[in-house]
């Protein structure tokens, strides 16, 4: 029987003011194998850890049962707690009375009574609880960034300039993301393809970076320091060693009628194109629905100009594997297309636009080269109305719940430059709320509506109708508590912003875990904010949360600061509560193998000594390096030969009985 | 069935002599002519081996121990025994190198507790005659109609493929078919329809028959574990499951979570209760579920498909579906 020590921590007022610890002492002192049981108002800190380390030599303890916060919080500064005072670090359980106990309970009565039970439950635990040492795994200092935009770069570039490899798997033709489409920037209004142009090119330049572009993860296996990941090469159908973007066959190619992506489909591309002017890498690409030539096998017009000789038509999809350590998601997101708010219009007008559209119809590379027409006649707008929070802060199901958060700031920009070039336009800007918080953020915002006399009205659109070639617009003004109805030439929606719609199955093959709106989630909201749960993904802008392009990169580079920290180590102590096999009672079925998300579980043939026979089995072997203790296999072993260490079959029953005695 | 008889006589004494197989894994009768049972049979005693309407019992578990040595032996499989024989194949118990499966034709097998329920006593002998089945008793000929007493199984049966085998007996186009005469969820959908506690009680009426006297499981060709939970003492389960006022629940709820997406429902544990517990339907709506929730899924269709609940794919249904049609 072990020798136990009881540690019931107050956790301030967080556990003390819904259970009685004292009481909890008093009854856990009772449980068998217990020889100590203590109270403190924070056993975290050095003084409860040093109660810890004294109890430990005085008694004599060779268990201990924390009962404290979740174990996610502190179970390794406990196992590191009693490790100092000579015990095997796996000695400890945590029983946590603060967030399955006191936290949602609020009588202290049935508190107290549940905490005693979980203790109990611990202490039964640790009774069967042995020690336990892990093995090292090497780790692959090579990152994976899955996103080629702003956050992806920023967070390669930084990785790379650290000494360490770096692919980027991006699934457009060329790396810069949104971004690169967007104009101005706020709150500075430089030009965005000013700023990340150079970023682009260093990506591209860099020794240590390698683009795989129009590339897209296909599986990946693995663990942290570990990864084995398959990257998709979409055929481009150009030979990218030979093409030299001069973009001849771009001028020649006959099918030019298909919309153009990157203008937001405001103008049409042809079949064979370089995305834009500053793409990375700068290569042609064929979209081979387009394409005259994969459809009746005719045409060629672009290998007859191709003078490099780089169109390949035979070209097929490629499959890479290579390992990693650590992987980046830096998917990024798309704005949703309003098209189910008919109340705005954006079906039935095409002066109707979005807000990214609208930052191409501002852009000098864009569809309009810079000039602010409306898209149905190529004429100057008159007064163009700006409509907030379109899609976002909703409740019904066509609205995303949360705040898309550059909405505001990119609308006062865009207000800002069309006075800036066009005094004589009328703009009115529709919102909620203006949310500025950011630094120097409220005095741009406060300069569109102060120095260009952009008339903000706080309220929504209602409707909005086509009439006589002009828009008219019916809105609240909720301040003067009165209906307006106004004539607007334009009409610009901030709709929502989502992530990206391969995020999700990326999150799948990552075993990353999401929120219900398609965000990835963050280790911990305010402690581990760039960090994944699963061990060795890292998130990097707006797919964990929206984002501006200053909150993106300080992310991106605190992404790279973890993966550095990552990359920096040559070896990881493996997780030593792994699975292990009794060879005797394994059948050999393969079912633990199959359910194995690791690939951990072999089968070897071994001579068996059974019930007094001797023979030849098919066992399962468990290698302990790889293992990451997730316990599938245990749950799937019909016969229990599989078991967990820290973990075991009997250990959880123990458990289970202490809690029903 | 007489012709296939012949037929099967004719084929195992090829196989025997030409030394493909030393061994025979067949049917024997038993105290009558109704007790057929598996057995393994040589030259010497070939001459007692049975086929007709009797032979109900799944010859692939007997496979795991008879299947081992050096010299092949000869399993003859019924179309639906092929599914529980590629269950076998696929979890490594049965090593198909040691096996001749031989594909034999089946018109549907039948339950004698149903033709005694008919008033039909004392049962010399069986054959078929059409949509009727022609009994032979010790008081004269009786009949009565096939479809009336056919094992649960047959009246929801598989088809007339074998799914496995080394060679088919006659081919299966032109096999006989047996009928399907009943709705195979029919009854699941019965039990889904009841309340909470009319399932509850049903359920423990059912299994409070239960004798522990482990039928289910030896006949079981999915309960293959060389040392069962419950007969291991380390484990812990036989104690805790004793300890309740009702052992026989957590016995077979625990068997039927052990054999989740691997049972062909071949309906063995219902056919050998000598209680008569419908232990079938547990095993049935676990594939109902699997079924609805991950896609149409036959247990030992072939020897290498993943199971559905020991494989993980993007297009599997969300666990908060699951969670919430499992209330």
């Amino acid at each position: 029987m072990q020798k136990i020590g009881v540690f019931v921590c107050w956790c301030g007022s967080n556990i003390a003011a819904t259970v009685d610890v004292a009481a909890v002492v008093e009854a856990l002192k009772k449980q068998p194998g217990v020889v100590y049981a203590t109270d403190y108002q924070y056993m975290c800190s050095a003084s409860g850890q040093n109660l810890i380390k004294d109890a430990i030599k005085e008694y004599g303890l060779t268990g201990v049962v924390v009962c404290s916060c979740s174990p996610r919080m502190h179970e390794a500064t406990f196992r590191k707690t009693v490790q100092a005072a000579g015990l095997n670090p796996y000695m400890l359980e945590i029983a946590n009375i603060r967030e399955q106990c006191s936290w949602i309970h609020k009588d202290i009565k049935e508190g107290t009574e549940k905490a005693i039970i979980l203790g109990a439950a611990a202490i039964a635990k640790v009774q069967l609880n042995a020690p336990l040492y892990s093995q090292t795994s090497p780790v692959v200092k090579r990152a994976l960034v899955i996103g080629g935009g702003i956050a992806g770069i920023q967070t390669a570039l930084d990785i790379a300039d650290a000494g360490f490899e770096v692919d980027i798997v991006e699934k457009k033709p060329t790396i810069g993301g949104k971004m690169s489409q967007l104009d101005k920037t706020f709150p500075t209004l430089d030009c965005a393809a000013c700023i990340l142009t150079p970023k682009m090119v260093d990506a591209g330049a860099h020794e240590k970076i390698n683009l795989y572009t129009y590339c897209e993860v296909e599986k990946v296996e693995g663990f942290v320091g570990n990864f084995s990941v398959t990257i998709k090469q979409k055929p481009r159908y150009i030979d990218a060693t030979k093409c030299t973007g001069c973009g001849a066959c771009v001028e020649k190619c006959p099918s030019k009628k298909t919309p153009n992506e990157f203008n937001m489909g405001l103008d049409n591309r042809t079949a064979i194109y370089i995305p834009f002017a500053q793409a990375v890498p700068k290569l042609a690409v064929i979209d081979k629905d387009a394409c005259i030539h994969f459809k009746n096998g005719k045409c060629g017009l672009c290998v007859r100009t191709c003078e490099a000789g780089a169109i390949n038509y035979d070209q097929t999809e490629e499959f890479i594997t290579r390992e990693y350590g650590a992987i980046v998601v830096a998917t990024g997101f798309n704005q949703i297309k309003p098209t189910n708010f008919d109340e705005y219009l954006y079906n039935q007008s095409k002066d109707v636009v979005t807000s990214l559209e609208f930052e191409r119809i501002m852009n000098a590379a864009g569809p309009t080269k810079g000039h602010l027409v409306r898209p149905s006649n190529g004429k100057q707008p008159k007064n163009i109305v700006f409509v907030q929070c379109v899609g976002s802060r909703g409740t019904s199901c066509r609205d995303k719940s949360y705040c898309s958060k550059i909405c505001c700031m990119y609308t006062a920009k865009h207000a800002m430059l069309v006075k800036d070039h066009h005094p004589e336009i009328d703009v009115t800007v529709f919102y909620i709320d203006v949310r500025t918080p950011g630094k120097n953020f409220d005095e741009f915002y406060r300069r569109a509506v102060e120095q260009y006399g952009v008339h903000y009205i706080k309220g929504m659109v209602g409707k909005v109708e086509e009439a006589d070639g002009t828009l008219k617009v019916q809105a609240s003004d909720l301040l003067d508590n009165r209906q307006i109805l106004m004539d607007a030439d334009m009409v610009v929606l901030a709709a929502a912003i989502e992530p990206d719609p391969t995020a999700r199955s990326i999150a799948t093959m990552l075993t990353a875990s999401m929120d219900t709106n398609d965000f990835f989630t963050e280790a911990h909201a305010k402690l581990r904010p760039v960090e994944s749960p699963t061990a060795g993904i890292f998130l990097s802008g707006v797919c964990q949360g929206p984002k501006d392009i200053p909150e993106t990169v300080a992310q991106a580079s605190a992404a790279a600061a973890k993966v550095i920290g990552l990359l920096a180590k040559d070896h990881l102590l493996c997780n030593a509560c792994v699975a292990h096999s009794d060879e005797t009672l394994c059948n050999g079925c393969s079912q633990c193998a199959n359910v194995c998300a690791y690939g951990a579980i072999t089968y070897e043939d071994r001579l068996v000594m059974d019930k007094g026979v001797r023979e030849t089995r098919r066992v399962a072997v468990v290698n302990e390096a790889i293992c990451q203790g997730c316990g599938a296999c245990t749950v799937t072993c019909p016969s229990g030969a599989m078991d967990l260490r820290g973990f075991a079959n009997n250990q959880i029953m123990a458990e289970v009985d202490a809690i029903c005695k | 069935m007489r012709e296939i008889k012949e037929l099967l006589v004719q084929k195992i004494n090829e196989l025997l002599d030409n030394g493909t197989v030393d061994r025979v894994a067949g049917w024997k009768a038993g105290e009558f002519c109704y007790d057929a049972a598996p057995a393994v049979f040589t030259k010497e005693n070939i001459d007692e081996l049975l086929y007709n309407g009797f032979c109900g019992a799944n010859q692939s578990k007997f496979l795991v121990n008879a299947a081992t040595t050096e010299n092949r032996i000869l399993a003859l499989l019924k179309p639906c025994d092929t599914y529980s024989y590629n269950q076998l194949v696929k979890e490594h118990r049965v090593d198909p190198s040691r096996v001749y499966a031989l594909g034999i034709p089946c018109t549907g097998m039948v339950d004698v507790n149903k033709i005694k329920a008919l008033g039909i006593t004392g049962i010399t002998g069986i054959e078929e005659d059409g949509e009727n089945l022609k009994i032979a008793t010790i008081y004269g000929d009786a009949s009565c109609k096939k479809c009336d007493v056919l094992l649960e199984r047959c009246m929801v049966c598989k088809g007339k493929n074998h799914v496995a085998g080394d060679e088919m007996l006659i081919p299966d186009e032109e096999a006989p078919e047996t009928p399907s005469c009943a709705d195979r969820m029919a009854e699941v959908a019965r039990l889904e329809a009841m309340t909470e506690e009319e399932r509850f009680n049903f359920w423990r009426e059912q299994l409070s028959k239960c004798i522990r006297c482990n039928a289910c499981r030896n006949a079981c060709p999915a309960c293959t574990c060389r040392t069962c939970v419950f007969d291991n003492a380390k484990s812990g389960l036989a104690a805790k499951v004793n300890n309740t006022d009702f052992e026989e629940n957590m016995f077979h709820i625990i068997r039927a979570f052990h054999v989740a997406g691997r049972c062909t429902d071949c309906g063995e544990c219902s056919r050998v209760c000598p209680q008569n517990i419908p232990l079938h339907l547990l095993n049935r709506k676990f594939i109902k579920d699997i079924n609805e929730f991950y896609g149409e899924f036959q247990a030992g269709a072939d020897t290498t498909t993943k199971g559905p609940l020991t494989s993980f794919t993007k297009e599997d249904c969300e666990p908060s579906i699951v969670m919430e049609r499992g209330e």
